[in-house]
């Protein structure tokens, strides 16, 4: 059961709280004689290095001015102010409202399919698969995918997809179509379903995780105290899956959030989004700009984060 | 725990719905795999035009102007040098949190937030900074009148410095992760029994605690070494002038319109999976052999 075991264990993000954490038995000795702070050295110094100091030089150089071959070191709010250039104007929407509504909405739709398919699958595993080997089997089935390439993974639905593809073609000869459809490919269709494609996995660990820690003889409880199955899904299993819930629904929002890869890949390099916009900017040089657009979307990925943190909450307290 | 009762409705229900989304998973994967062996005629979509090897030989000849292997072979050595850095690293740390650390909580919210920050701005991040290095070392070579650095000076960004660190604060967290899940079910009594016997901390972490989670780090070394074999988003801006294998691969999917590309992805999956097959064989010969160990 070793083999299985890291598959299981290694995404176990719910141990990742800190609350978790503490179960950790604090021993003064042994597990080396290092002391602590310099065993943690080295990942720290990764930290600082190459997340915290680049993220405080995003917040600096976004206020910074630039020419086409240098920085300049200022403090200015011009970068925020080209970022909304034409924002006051209500008749029509500017471009950069314009990109984060479609950059939400590829969000929004990534989110519903994922958690939808992605609990349902966690939901089948979980409780309706009898031996603990078949249930450690397919759910190994279902992460395998993750450990291939994503462009790979991508590019893998032109053979279905594509103006002549297996789709179109089956679609075809059945009669239901005349021409081949033009927005299977390259379109918002097909970069959503990229993303359900490569992203489901992140829904299905954690909730099913969260899943797997729930007392079965509570399921017991709900059906003789006369629950349908609807109910007890309802009222027991989704509220005590809620934590694996939230981790999944962060993971693929920040994903799609600042996603330029995909969307790329998928939409033909024809579709805007937060991500590609940071990523074009920088390869015209255009640092201040990318950075006062990157620093945006911090704050909105981590407001949704907030939000969606709360939102828990909230339904405790009710 | 349950009592076997005959399968309802639900049950077949869902166990369709499961079979429908594997086939949605590996489905658009294996009509790759497959049409990577088409004849020299085949083109990107079915039906086949004959079976060959054509598109692999092509493969082995190198892809336009982009020198595939050259890019296959940074990526492996990078690779290997996350995955090595990801170990000891994650190890290191998770053995400080086993202790008490100071900062620790800050530790771990920095690294949670590393896992969950958007890509493109951790990668413009540290492009930016290296940047910032670069003028900075050529203004200091100015200042101090070092003309011979100045002139043979480029720059400091590049696949074992910048890109190195931005896949390390990829791969580091999930490193971290699984370190912590085990160490969760990690019980001390071994570790005292051992002290107990006179151990010396570094003997009962070689001989007790090392084979105990032995095959946990080698699940780290496989994270380490397939997030960093795939990893795009982070490196993008942040690796300077040599790309490694997917940032290629993804330069290709807008150049590239014969199955050639298709032979490739097959052969970085097959890498993909001989790596993860090696590593689940070996942890199940690591859990074997503690397992054998205890008996005798």
């Amino acid at each position: 059961m070793q083999a299985p075991g890291i598959a299981t264990e290694a995404p176990a993000l719910r141990e990742a709280t800190p609350g978790a954490r503490r179960e950790v038995a604090p021993t003064t000795h042994g597990a080396w004689s290092l002391p602590a702070w310099l065993q943690a050295t080295p990942m720290s110094l990764v930290f600082l290095l190459f997340f915290l100091v680049p993220l405080a030089l995003i917040v600096a150089v976004s206020f910074w001015d630039a020419t086409e071959y240098e920085l300049i070191p200022a403090f200015t709010p011009k970068n925020y102010i080209n970022v909304f250039d034409g924002c006051s104007n209500t008749s029509e929407l500017c471009v950069t409202l314009k990109t984060y509504l479609s950059t939400f909405k590829f969000c929004f739709l990534t989110w519903l399919f994922t958690l939808v398919i992605g609990f349902t699958v966690a939901y089948f595993l979980a409780f309706y698969v009898r031996s603990t080997s078949v249930q450690t089997l397919l759910f190994v089935l279902c992460t395998i995918p993750f450990w291939t390439s994503n462009v790979i993974r991508m590019i893998s639905w032109v053979p279905l997809l594509g103006r002549n593809g297996l789709v179109n073609e089956g679609l075809i000869k059945l009669g239901f179509i005349q021409q081949p459809l033009e927005w299977l490919l390259f379109s918002p269709f097909s970069v959503v379903l990229a993303f359900v494609h490569l992203f489901t996995f992140f829904m299905i660990v954690p909730i099913f995780n969260s899943m797997m820690r729930i007392d079965r003889s509570l399921l017991e409880a709900a059906r003789d105290a006369g629950a349908t199955p609807w109910q007890t899904l309802w009222n027991v299993v989704v509220p005590l899956s809620r934590t694996g819930i939230i981790i999944g629904s962060i993971f693929v929002i920040t994903i799609v959030m600042g996603d330029f890869v995909t969307i790329g890949v998928m939409g033909g390099q024809q579709i805007a989004s937060v991500g590609k916009i940071i990523q074009v900017q920088t390869s015209y040089l255009q640092f201040p700009l990318a950075a006062a657009n990157a620093v945006i979307l911090l704050a909105v990925v981590l407001m949704i984060i907030w939000a969606l943190t709360r939102l828990v909450d909230i339904r405790k307290e009710l | 725990m349950r009592t076997r009762e005959p399968r309802g409705f639900g049950f077949y229900a869902l166990a369709l719905f499961f079979a429908a989304f594997v086939l949605f998973l590996y489905g658009p994967m294996i009509a790759i795999f497959v049409l990577s062996f088409q004849g020299p005629e085949g083109g990107l979509v079915f039906p086949m035009r004959g079976w060959s090897l054509h598109w692999f030989a092509k493969l082995m000849e190198g892809v336009g102007v982009v020198d595939i292997w050259a890019a296959f072979g940074r990526s492996l050595r990078l690779g290997a040098l996350v995955t090595a850095l990801t170990v000891i690293f994650s190890l290191l740390a998770s053995l400080a949190f086993r202790k008490k650390l100071r900062f620790g909580s800050a530790l771990f919210f920095v690294t949670v937030a590393s896992l969950i920050m958007p890509s493109i701005i951790v990668s413009l991040g540290i492009g930016l900074s290296f940047r910032l290095l670069d003028t900075g070392l050529k203004s200091l070579f100015t200042a101090v009148g070092w003309e011979g650095a100045l002139e043979s000076f480029t720059t400091t960004m590049g696949l074992y410095s910048s890109a190195l660190g931005a896949q390390l604060t990829w791969t580091l967290p999930f490193g971290l992760l699984v370190m912590f899940s085990v160490f969760n079910r990690f019980n001390p009594a071994y570790e005292e029994a051992a002290r107990d016997l006179g151990a010396t901390p570094w003997q009962s972490f070689r001989h007790v605690v090392l084979p105990l989670i032995g095959p946990a780090v080698v699940g780290v070394a496989m994270f380490g070494f397939t997030l960093s074999w795939d990893e795009i988003a982070r490196s993008s801006q942040a690796i300077g002038d040599l790309n490694t294998l997917p940032l290629e691969l993804q330069g290709l999917t807008t150049t590239v319109t014969t199955p050639v590309i298709y032979a490739l992805g097959t052969v970085t999956t097959v890498v993909s999976f001989i790596v993860v097959g090696v590593t689940l064989g070996l942890m199940a010969l690591l859990a074997r052999r503690r397992r054998g160990g205890a008996h005798r």
